[in-house]
């Protein structure tokens, strides 16, 4: 009976996960890739997840891959999950990204800057042809880099600070703001308009495909927005947080973190004149793409700061903020899988009274 | 709950009892008392990922391992059964966090989780009904902007959604809301009762049990508590009526629940039954086997 094939669900999960088990492992003669391989092999992948599920462990966000069969948004989801049942011990000091041992730094503003530009490991100049060689297991010889023998001074300033100490660029936030408690958005709730802290948090663990696409729609036509990189740089830094029964800063490791820094032409107002502005942009890992999104989104969102009419979605903070999540609209979308028998049986009833009375209508007037 | 995890890496631990954290559920405590003092209004909180996509019922899942407590006895529907997958799945994450014990009656239930459905029996004082909401905001579809329907609710200005019901009385001569139809709560906030379908309207009001509806994409809470005025919008002329059936449960044979619609083979053959699965169980015990 057609009514028992949509009830028991209990056999009817289990089968499915086991299913799933089956898929994931796919053919038992291939040997299974460990999580180490993963991490190593696929750490651009691991970056994303670690950025987008807010959970820096290299570890586990090759095991959330493992287990959802490289699925980044379902990898996101479970470091996610597991991240809610951890226990917070500690906010740590702002980053100090000036003082980052550097592996890619990249400025479009000035040819010439202090320290040099680095162009790191990048895909920005390889050819996307495929390597066959990577067909069979690549010969491990000669895969070693030329790499300088002394590693870059920390403490290397930006690109821009020539311009900086002109003033045509706008100020970073003085101290005193950044004493003050930040946002949680993991243990608040979204509160409207959003600060630039919220903004920023909301952007970070934003789906890299929706702001990105946020920040192509602000270049191509709809915003106003012809942004410069002022720097891009990857690399280590240092987190620093302040234990309450020490008083004192103690270092509890280094992170690696993709930076960006845009700078956007403001023609001045009749109070303030002309300058670039900035868009900021922070992610885990290499996520440069995201980095970079992130950056142009911010700079769109702080239209108001500058009297800028907000024309475009971009620029529109609620719009923005509410739909970044990948997790909450992916949760949305697939819910529609689920059964909705009494709703729709409501309209199905609405439907055929509001047909059947129609009908009478039409019935009366052709007797009338 | 105690699962043994690798003791190499020192990471892995046991889940706290009813998996969230004393703090998170200390804190959505708070928004529920809030909720319960100011019925009807929406209160923010900090919704925390869960294991279950947002949009499947983590709003109802931390509003139920926040209240939940070693000696309840939990219920879980979806449209009215429980033996849909996703009743099944989360009272199956409850059993496994919390080690609850879970039954599949209304009357046993301590408190009772749910997706669209309010029970066909009545609920008794010291029952929770935990509803699960994916669109708390009742004006969202008349006004995108949260930050105006905070206004609205606010100035308690919601003439907007009078015109809407009017609109469509001047339309299709009817209402055209079948499911989340609005309610006035306490007398003061417009609150969405969720996606229940409006028969389960009436049961919202007066009724001795507490009430949640949890929101967690949306990070909103609200609540009815016990015996508080709920009432549907309508006008004189065109009072609020729910759905009727000129058919009755082919299972138990009642005619005063909701009836979900069987399609029985590709020739047109239907039946109906109970969309509440433990009632319509419950009244087949209770009549003798012909």
């Amino acid at each position: 009976m057609a009514y028992v094939a949509v009830k028991g669900g209990e056999q009817a999960i289990e089968a499915s996960h086991r299913l799933i088990a089956e898929d994931r492992r796919g053919d038992p003669s291939v040997p299974e890739l460990t999580v180490r391989q993963i991490s190593e092999q696929f750490g651009l992948a691991v970056d994303r997840v670690m950025c987008e599920g807010s959970v820096y462990d290299r570890e586990l966000a090759a095991l959330a891959l493992k287990q959802a069969q490289g699925d980044a948004v379902e990898a996101i989801f479970l470091l996610r999950a597991y991240r809610t049942t951890l226990a917070r011990f500690a906010v740590s000091n702002p980053l100090d990204t000036a003082q980052m041992a550097i592996e890619r730094r990249i400025s479009a503003t000035f040819k010439d800057i202090p320290a040099g530009q680095v162009l790191g490991s990048t895909y920005e100049y390889t050819h996307r042809l495929l390597d066959f060689d990577l067909l069979d297991n690549a010969d491990d010889a000669g895969l070693k880099a030329n790499v300088a023998a002394q590693p870059l001074d920390r403490d290397v300033p930006r690109a821009f600070d020539s311009i900086s100490e002109e003033g045509l660029i706008e100020a970073e936030l003085p101290e005193p703001e950044l004493s003050s408690p930040v946002f949680d958005l993991t243990r608040e709730p979204q509160s409207l308009p959003a600060g630039r802290d919220q903004r920023l948090q909301n952007l970070a663990r934003g789906d890299e495909g929706f702001v990105v696409g946020l920040a192509y729609s602000a270049l191509r036509g709809y915003g106003a927005a012809h942004p410069y990189v002022g720097e891009t740089r990857v690399g280590e830094v240092t987190v620093e947080i302040v234990p309450e029964e020490l008083g004192f800063a103690v270092s509890i490791g280094d992170i690696m973190v993709t930076e960006c820094q845009m700078l956007d032409l403001f023609g001045g107002s009749e109070d303030e004149p002309a300058r670039f502005t900035r868009g900021y942009g922070l992610s885990f890992g290499k996520s440069e793409r995201k980095a970079m999104g992130m950056a142009i989104v911010d700079r769109a969102l702080r239209c108001r700061e500058y009297g800028e009419e907000a024309r475009y979605p971009v620029q529109h903070e609620e719009f923005v903020l509410t739909h970044t999540d990948n997790l909450e609209a992916g949760g949305f979308v697939s819910h529609l899988t689920l059964p909705h028998y009494v709703d729709f049986q409501g309209d199905l009833q609405f439907i055929r009274q509001l047909r059947e009375e129609q009908s009478g209508g039409r019935k009366k007037e052709a007797a009338e | 709950m105690t699962e043994s995890r690798d003791s190499v890496t020192g990471r892995r631990q046991a889940y706290n009892f009813a998996y969230l954290d004393e703090q998170s559920k200390r804190m959505i405590r708070r928004c529920i008392l809030k909720a319960i003092a100011v019925p009807g209004l929406q209160v923010p909180f900090g919704s925390r990922e869960m294991p279950l996509a947002y949009g499947w019922g983590t709003g109802g899942i931390q509003v139920t391992a926040s209240v939940i407590g070693p000696d309840d006895t939990l219920k879980v529907i979806d449209q009215g059964a429980d033996d849909a997958t996703n009743a099944v799945s989360i009272r199956r994450f409850f059993k496994r966090v919390a080690g609850v014990a879970t039954t599949e009656q209304t009357g046993a239930a301590t408190i009772i989780q749910t997706r669209h459905r309010v029970p066909e029996t009545s609920l008794k004082e010291g029952q929770i009904l935990v509803y699960q909401v994916p669109s708390p905001e009742a004006l969202r579809r008349l006004e995108p902007r949260e930050s105006e329907t905070r206004k609205m609710h606010a100035y308690a200005e919601y003439g907007l959604m009078s015109v809407q019901l009017y609109e469509d009385i001047a339309r299709f001569g009817h209402i055209a809301t079948t499911n989340s139809y609005p309610v006035m709560t306490n007398r003061r906030h417009l609150m969405s009762p969720s996606p229940i379908p409006k028969f389960d309207n009436p049961k919202i009001s007066n009724s001795p049990a507490i009430q949640l509806y949890g929101a967690g994409r949306e990070k909103r809470i609200y609540a009815v508590p016990p015996y508080t005025d709920v009432r549907s919008l309508d006008f004189k002329d065109h009072p609020f009526r729910v759905q009727r059936w000129t058919q009755s449960c082919s299972i138990c044979g009642a005619t005063e629940s909701y009836l979900d619609e069987i399609v029985m083979d590709d020739k047109g053959q239907r039946m109906f039954v109970c969309s509440d699965t433990d009632y319509c169980a419950s009244r087949q015990h209770e009549r003798p086997a012909s």
